[in-house]
């Protein structure tokens, strides 16, 4: 699947976004972050607050628990600003 | 008639509203939010860096507009959003409904300012005159006005 990132999280990570091949037992978004997390000290940083963050599976918003299913692109953001 | 335009251009609150008018209803009700003077922790705001998500901002202003067309049996819809870099004094946003008579539209206008506040996926940084910038955080008051519309 896609990652993507915008605002504060995009800045932390250094990047807009990245490939990621999620192992078998990663079935949630909680999953896929607790994953990440230990994948490097920026996705530790990055997702350390995760109360803090926000997430859209196939541009659709997404709470932290949802399953990832069949989705080909996971955003990771902070809450939105807009308006 | 639901309109969304995402852009970076400016835009003219007036002549966007005009067709509204067209649409055989009594009442059009609009928002226009402006890129507010403001000050945080004594550092002056000069502009607004607006970042969104491309993939996604169209379709979820426009089932936002779907929606308050069905709740409000609306005659039209319009929602504009500027990103981008904004100059304090400019504006930002436009939501507007046009309706029959003026409760729904008012309303309607309402819901969908509250809704995009929490629903949209836009992100403010503030750029201050002395060259720093920090993002906005959320407000909890904001969710709690999107909130009643549920």
């Amino acid at each position: 699947m896609r990652l993507v990132y915008f605002a504060s999280v995009r800045e932390a990570m250094g990047r807009d976004g990245e490939d990621f091949d999620p192992p078998a037992h990663v079935n949630s978004i909680d999953d896929c972050l607790t994953f990440l997390a230990q994948q490097g000290a920026e996705y530790a940083a990055a997702f350390a607050q995760r109360e803090k963050l926000r997430f859209a599976l196939d541009q659709q918003m997404a709470k932290h628990d949802a399953p990832i299913g069949t989705a080909t692109e996971l955003a990771i953001f902070p809450p939105v600003t807009g308006g | 008639m639901i309109q969304v335009h995402i852009q970076t251009e400016r835009f003219d609150t007036g002549a966007l509203l005009r067709p509204l008018h067209q649409l055989g209803g009594g009442a059009v009700a609009s928002f226009t939010g402006i890129a507010r003077s403001d000050h945080n922790e004594g550092r002056q705001v000069s502009a607004i860096l607006l970042e969104h998500y491309p993939a996604m901002t169209q379709a979820a202003l426009e089932d936002l507009a779907t929606e308050a067309q069905a709740r409000w049996s609306l005659l039209g819809g319009i929602i504009v959003h500027r990103v981008g870099r904004i100059i304090v004094g400019e504006e930002i946003v436009l939501t507007a409904a046009a309706a029959p008579h003026r409760a729904a539209a008012l309303e309607a206008c309402a819901f969908l300012i509250d809704r995009l506040k929490t629903d949209a996926p836009f992100w403010k940084k503030e750029i201050y005159s002395d060259g720093t910038a920090a993002w906005v955080k959320a407000k909890d008051s904001d969710t709690a006005r999107a909130d009643k519309w549920v």
